[in-house]
C-alpha cells in the first residue's frame, strides 16, 4: 500500500516551523477562490492551484487563502475576492491561472489594483 | 465538469457545507469488472428523506442565491451516460453518503482527471475538515488521511503553502505507484 512517508512529513515541519519563527506576520491579505459548481467548472481549481503555488514560490506568509460556495454571478466565474487589510475587498472576474499569477504579483504583492481584470468594488 | 475529479471536489463542498467534520473520498478502480466507483461519505448533518429525493432534481436546491442546484445532477449524468448510477443514503443528523458507478472503459467515462489537485484544494480550503482518501487499483491502494498528516505536522496548518505542495507530489508519486489509471 502507497503512503506518506512520515520522515519526509518531518522535515517539511521543521523547515516550516523555521520560517514561522523568522517572520511571524499577520494575515495582511486573505483570498477567497470562489469554489461553487459553477466555479469548479469555469477552473477554480487551477486557479486555486496557481495561487498556492506562487504564494509558496513567493515564501510570503501573511496571505491566507479560503474557498467559499456560489453567490449568484455564476456566468462571471472563476472569481476571487482580495481583501487587503484596510481595504475594500476587490472581486475579479473570468480569472485563469495566468491572471491569477499577474494578481498575485501586481496586486496581492505590490498593492496596484489590476482593473482590467475587476468586477466590482466591494464596498459596506 | 471536464473530469470526474472537479465532480468530486463539488460534492465535498456539500459536505463541508452541511458542517462535516470528516469526509471520506473512496475511488475503486476494477478493470476486472468494468467498473469505476466513486463514494463520499460524511458525518455532516444529512438530509430528511424527501430532500434526499429531490437532490438529484437540478431544479432543487437548498441554497438561496439561485434556483438551480447541478453539482449533483452533473455527477449523476456523468455516470448514466456510461450505464451506470448515482445513489445517496442520507440520515438527518448522522450524514450523507453519495456513490457514483460509471463503466471503466464506456466512451463517455470521463477520465478521473488531476486528483492531487482536487485533493489538495479541498485540503487547502477546509484546513478544519479531515479527509480520508482511499484509492484502489486493481488489489494496490493509496492510502491518504488528514488526521495522521495533521498529528505529525502538530503546530503547523496543513493549508501552508508548503505542506500543501508536499502532498500535492505524495498523492501524485502514491497513485503512480499502484497504477492508478485516467
Amino acid at each position: 500500500m502507497a503512503k506518506l512517508k512520515i520522515e519526509d512529513l518531518k522535515k517539511i515541519k521543521e523547515r516550516v516551523q523555521g520560517e514561522t519563527a523568522l517572520r511571524a506576520g499577520e494575515r495582511r491579505v486573505k483570498v477567497t477562490v470562489h469554489m461553487g459548481t459553477c466555479g469548479i467548472a469555469a477552473g477554480a481549481r487551477e486557479v486555486m492551484d496557481t495561487l498556492m503555488s506562487e504564494i509558496e514560490e513567493a515564501g510570503v506568509n501573511d496571505v491566507v487563502v479560503t474557498t467559499s460556495g456560489c453567490m449568484g454571478l455564476c456566468s462571471r466565474e472563476p472569481e476571487i475576492t482580495v481583501e487587503i487589510l484596510g481595504q475594500n475587498p476587490i472581486l475579479y472576474e473570468f480569472m485563469n491561472p495566468n491572471k491569477m499569477r499577474q494578481v498575485f504579483k501586481r496586486h496581492i504583492l505590490e498593492g496596484e489594483v489590476q482593473t482590467p481584470f475587476v468586477l466590482a468594488k466591494v464596498t459596506e | 465538469m471536464q473530469e470526474l475529479s472537479m465532480n468530486i471536489l463539488d460534492i465535498v463542498e456539500n459536505s463541508t457545507r452541511a458542517g462535516a467534520t470528516l469526509v471520506r473520498i473512496g475511488i475503486t478502480e476494477d478493470r476486472t469488472n468494468d467498473i469505476l466507483r466513486i463514494e463520499i461519505s460524511d458525518n455532516g448533518e444529512g438530509m430528511d428523506p424527501d430532500v434526499a429525493r429531490k437532490a438529484l432534481d437540478p431544479f432543487y436546491t437548498s441554497k438561496t442565491v439561485r434556483r438551480v442546484g447541478l453539482g449533483l445532477p452533473l455527477l449523476s449524468h456523468a455516470a448514466k451516460i456510461t450505464g451506470g448510477r448515482c445513489t445517496i443514503e442520507s440520515k438527518k443528523g448522522k450524514g450523507t453518503a453519495v456513490t457514483a458507478d460509471f463503466g471503466y472503459r464506456h466512451i463517455d467515462r470521463q477520465p478521473l482527471g488531476d486528483l492531487p489537485t482536487t485533493m489538495t484544494t479541498m485540503i487547502a480550503g477546509n484546513p478544519g475538515v479531515d479527509f480520508v482518501y482511499t484509492h484502489l487499483s486493481e488489489g494496490e491502494s493509496y492510502l491518504l488521511d488528514t488526521r495522521e498528516v495533521k498529528n505529525e505536522l502538530e503546530d503547523v496548518p496543513i493549508n501552508h503553502p508548503t505542506v500543501i505542495q508536499f502532498l500535492k507530489e505524495n498523492i501524485r508519486d502514491g497513485l503512480k505507484e499502484i497504477g492508478a489509471g485516467y
